[in-house]
């Protein structure tokens, strides 16, 4: 049952696009809560199959390129979470896709918003549990495509246009050099099983096709120097779609990333290598997204450089080989970034604006909200007894272990990093308490995002005291 | 009991921010912690352990205890919680932000020393980082520039939590696991992890040159913020290299422990001068307990240069710790009180420039002896705490010194900063004459003196300084 999960998802999504087309739902944002709902039973299916006493082994015809152990249920888990996440906040913000891709504002056009997103979770999860080269690339194009037409999606926006030409570009780009490392890999090995990678010797073609593979996946978690993409797209993007590139996305770069270097990082032929060039991009990406974040005055694209800035911690995790600590971090991640996120599309569908200032004075307007995206900014941040913070501990703890590995240039880089986080993330905290607000009105909360907000919240107090259960989970 | 005390502060933030009316909140919870920490540090057995697993890799516990020296901060913290929720004025409308931030504060500070285990001892100190930002930046004295020094303030003990975080993190992963019953001297670099731990509780601790936030942070925080700030917050740094850097790091400790003497002598010279230049009463209130943390360092120079024991063979804490310890407590106490009568002073004049101050003495009598008081304290005189500190703190520099030897770096550390005192003489010799006697100037005239609600944390605070002073034992007993 646990390997049909996937093509449950993916019939999902057609029913919706079916529904959408021929028999069109009054209100087209109803998709969104029945894809939420359909993806619940999946997930729910997920954990019921997942137990321990039930696993089993992949049929017979799949079995070469799938397999499920913790880490896949982990991401498979992810990437469900992360999409019931996306189409209830997509719920909240059809206001702003409407006027955007229709011109008198109905939702005529914008059917497609709220089924397009589950194919792109079919993909994840196929992802997940990938074992093969050529299946995770099959799987990555299922991902990559179904953004490419979301990120446009608000065709009436230009903003959107535009980050969706850049994305597609450059993403068929990197596709292009995923494709070219995998031949080199499969001209070096002579399989494209990655069970099969085991006795490697070093040879430069090996090396080379790893070099292509580890600069694709750079560009897809956004790493320095692939990492130019991402402010740009990341506000142009309609605000649900960023917020499911930011955690989903990343999260299955690493998860793939994991899954192809894992063999690599444990042969002593090819770990030397490999380590340093993941340090080398770890501080980059750290100081990139770190100092660039700091004049930042557009929350959405603070967003966007304080991903790239927690994709360096990761990067730095996933060089130390401490898996599960950056399973971890990728958890807490997805908490908080969904957690602001839905701040974000709240403030630009009812202010119809992005900057920090928008949110001058939320303390007075809306206390609960102020509350929660202070908690929300501490927990990015790294303030203690917050699941970000257990998040970075983790990663902290894992590359001083592992000194002689990662050396000490790049943990300094990373805690230097982690004070500037101090300096951005608070700026909002100051927009929220210190200004004043020309309109003193409150704030309207619809109810998915109110409850959304509180929970997300609630969790990253809970998990930044207690973050055993988030361990279970990654096995 | 020990939950009790650390829930009780935040389940009244709660309950403040859902609407309770906040300064009764505030005051009955405070009471409540008083009470429940007195006795708790008289009976440390009776007041229980909490011990939960909270990571099973690196093993980290969510775990409460106390013992000799957690007793006694923990007195510290619970009476001047108490005080600072009486004192200062909650500008109108403000009460949820002014009250809650006190009860986060204190919730911090009882947390750190109360928990038992390095993670989360650290992450208690830092629950004050965002209310002392708030506080600072949105009611802070100062006009524009109190944003400034906000924003200095949280980026400076951030980056000094941060190197802080990196020692702990170094020492950690080499230990068993993150409980203080763990901590034992580490194999691999040490002298890495004490100059981590030294800068990091260092600029918690505003030890020079990491010390320039302090000042102004305190001159410009809301009078309950400053008294919980210096008299409380700033202990963790000291307790932490105590209990964690001597623990964990003691030949690092004494690789470093001359650079550590040179800059404890620069906190109480260099600052101490510096403090005889404020114009301003709160400036130099701010700078004094700059000055005061040098004999705290001294103390725990003298503990390194002597092996880095804190605890003897049976039992009780070494001169040096115990040194440590009681003027951790007095400083606590007198620099609280400091700042609420200072706060006072403000409220009733309109200022703090002491060239605009004068005669106060004529038109508020009490409020003149209470802070001639705090300024013999700060001073020295014996009869209170800080003097019964201090005197541990110069014998401890010469313990186990006998007059065949030559004098080594702590002793003649010891007679330099011995000349601190007669600095503390000077400013606040200077500052009570400008303040309160000579011509009663033009903003001292129509004062009225402290009324009895003003006087309740000046009174229980002054209690404390002559209790202490008179009978150190009260604290000493404790220790043992």
């Amino acid at each position: 049952m646990q390997y049909y999960l996937e093509f449950i998802v993916a019939g999902l999504g057609l029913v919706l696009l079916l529904w959408e087309a021929f028999a069109a739902p009054k209100k087209k944002a109803t998709l969104a809560l029945v894809g939420a709902t359909g993806l619940t039973a999946v997930l729910v299916a997920l954990i019921a199959s997942s137990c321990s006493t039930c696993a089993s082994t992949a049929p017979e015809w799949m079995s070469r390129f799938v397999s499920n152990d913790g880490y896949a249920t982990f991401f498979k888990g992810f990437a469900l979470v992360s999409t019931i996440l996306v189409l209830l906040m997509s719920f909240d913000f059809q206001k702003v896709i409407n006027k955007f891709t229709s011109p008198d504002g109905s939702d005529t056009n914008a059917g497609e918003f709220y089924c397009l997103p589950i194919f792109a979770c079919a993909g994840l999860m196929w992802m997940a549990s990938a074992t093969d080269l050529v299946s995770i690339f099959v799987a990555l194009e299922l991902v990559t495509i179904a953004f490419y037409v979301m990120v446009a999606f608000m065709r009436r926006n230009v903003g959107s246009l535009e980050a969706g030409v850049k994305y597609l570009i450059l993403g068929a780009l990197s596709t292009g050099f995923l494709v070219y490392g995998i031949a080199w890999v499969y001209g070096a090995t002579g399989t494209t099983e990655i069970a099969k990678f085991v006795d490697l010797e070093s040879s430069s073609a090996l090396l080379f096709g790893l070099a292509l593979i580890i600069i694709s996946l750079g560009f897809k978690v956004g790493a320095a120097p692939m990492q130019l993409w991402i402010p740009d797209v990341y506000q142009g993007a309609p605000t649900p779609i960023t917020a499911f590139l930011s955690v989903a996305s990343k999260a299955a770069g690493f998860g793939v990333a994991i899954t192809i270097l894992r063999p690599f990082l444990a042969s002593p032929a090819t770990q030397g290598s490999v380590v340093t060039i993941l340090v080398i991009m770890a501080a980059g990406t750290l100081l990139y997204g770190n100092l660039a974040a700091l004049s930042q005055t557009n929350f959405k694209r603070l967003l966007a450089y304080s991903s790239i800035a927690h994709a360096g911690f990761l990067l730095l995790g996933l060089a130390t080989g401490a898996f599960d600590s950056v399973l971890f971090y990728l958890a807490t991640y997805l908490i908080m970034t969904f957690a602001a996120f839905f701040v974000l599309a709240l403030i630009r569908s009812e202010e119809d604006s992005e900057e920090i200032s928008a949110l001058n004075g939320l303390g007075k307007r809306n206390p609960l909200l102020a509350g929660a995206l202070t908690i929300i900014m501490a927990s990015m941040a790294g303030v203690p007894l917050t699941a970000g913070f257990v998040g970075k501990f983790k990663i902290f703890e894992a590359a001083l272990t592992n000194l002689d590995k990662v050396s000490w240039l790049v943990i300094v880089i990373a805690f230097i990093g982690a004070a500037a986080g101090f300096y951005y993330y608070f700026k909002v905290i100051r927009a929220i308490y210190w200004n004043s607000s020309e309109k003193g009105s409150a704030i309207h909360l619809p109810l998915i995002t109110k409850v959304s907000v509180i929970v997300l919240t609630i969790a990253l107090l809970v998990f930044g005291v207690f973050p055993l259960p988030i361990f279970d989970l990654i096995g | 009991m020990l939950l009790a005390l650390l829930l009780i502060p935040l389940i009244a933030t709660i309950a403040i921010l859902a609407g309770a009316p906040a300064r009764l909140t505030t005051l009955g919870a405070a009471a409540i912690n008083l009470i429940l920490g007195l006795f708790a540090a008289c009976c440390p057995a009776c007041a229980g352990t909490v011990s939960w697993l909270v990571l099973e890799e690196p093993a980290i516990h969510f775990s409460l205890g106390i013992d000799g020296m957690s007793a006694v901060m923990l007195v510290l913290s619970v009476i001047v919680t108490l005080a600072a929720a009486l004192s200062g004025t909650c500008p109108e409308g403000r009460e949820k932000l002014w009250y809650s931030s006190i009860l986060l504060i204190a919730a911090g500070a009882i947390g750190a020393f109360i928990s038992t285990d390095l993670f989360f001892f650290y992450a208690f100190h830092e629950l004050a980082l965002i209310p002392t930002f708030l506080m600072i930046g949105i009611l802070g004295r100062g006009g524009n520039e109190r944003k400034a020094i906000a924003w200095k303030t949280t980026v400076y003990l951030a980056f000094g939590s941060i190197v802080l975080l990196a020692g702990i993190i170094l020492a950690g992963t080499q230990l068993k696991s993150f409980a203080f019953a763990d901590l034992a001297a580490v194999a691999e670099h040490q002298n890495a992890i004490a100059l981590l731990l030294i800068i990091g509780f260092g600029t918690l601790v505003s030890l020079f040159p990491f010390h320039s936030w302090a000042a102004p942070a305190y001159a410009s925080a809301p009078a309950p913020i400053a008294m919980l700030h210096a008299g409380v917050l700033k202990k963790f740094g000291l307790y932490g290299l105590l209990r964690v850097g001597l623990a964990v790091a003691p030949e690092g400790m004494q690789h470093w422990l001359n650079l550590l003497l040179v800059l404890l002598l620069c906190n109480i010279i260099w600052v101490g001068l510096v403090t005889i230049n404020q114009k301003n009463l709160a400036n130099m209130l701010g700078n004094s307990s700059v000055m005061h943390m040098g004999y705290i360092f001294l103390a725990i120079a003298a503990a390194i240069a002597s092996g880095g024991q804190i605890t003897n063979a049976d039992g009780g804490l070494t001169l040096a710790a115990s040194a440590a310890v009681l003027l951790m407590f007095a400083h606590g106490i007198s620099i609280a009180l400091s700042f609420s009568l200072a706060d006072r002073i403000e409220a009733k004049t309109g200022t703090l420039e002491m060239n605009k101050l004068g005669g106060l003495a004529k038109t508020a009598p009490k409020l003149c002896f209470l802070f001639g008081l705090v300024a013999m304290a700060s001073i020295g005189l014996p009869g209170l705490a800080n003097f019964a500190g201090e005197i541990m703190v110069f014998l401890s520099g010469f313990e186990g010194w006998t007059s065949d030897q030559d004098l080594g770096p702590v002793q003649i550390a010891t007679i330099i900063a011995i000349w601190g005192v007669v600095i503390s003489a000077v400013y606040m010799l200077r500052a009570f004459r400008n303040t309160f006697q000579g011509p009663v100037e033009a903003k001292c005239e129509n004062v009225t003196d402290l009324s009895l609600l003003e006087k309740a944390p000046a009174i229980l605070l002054s209690i404390v300084l002559l209790a202490v002073g008179l009978y150190p034992n009260l604290l000493l007993n404790l220790l043992k």
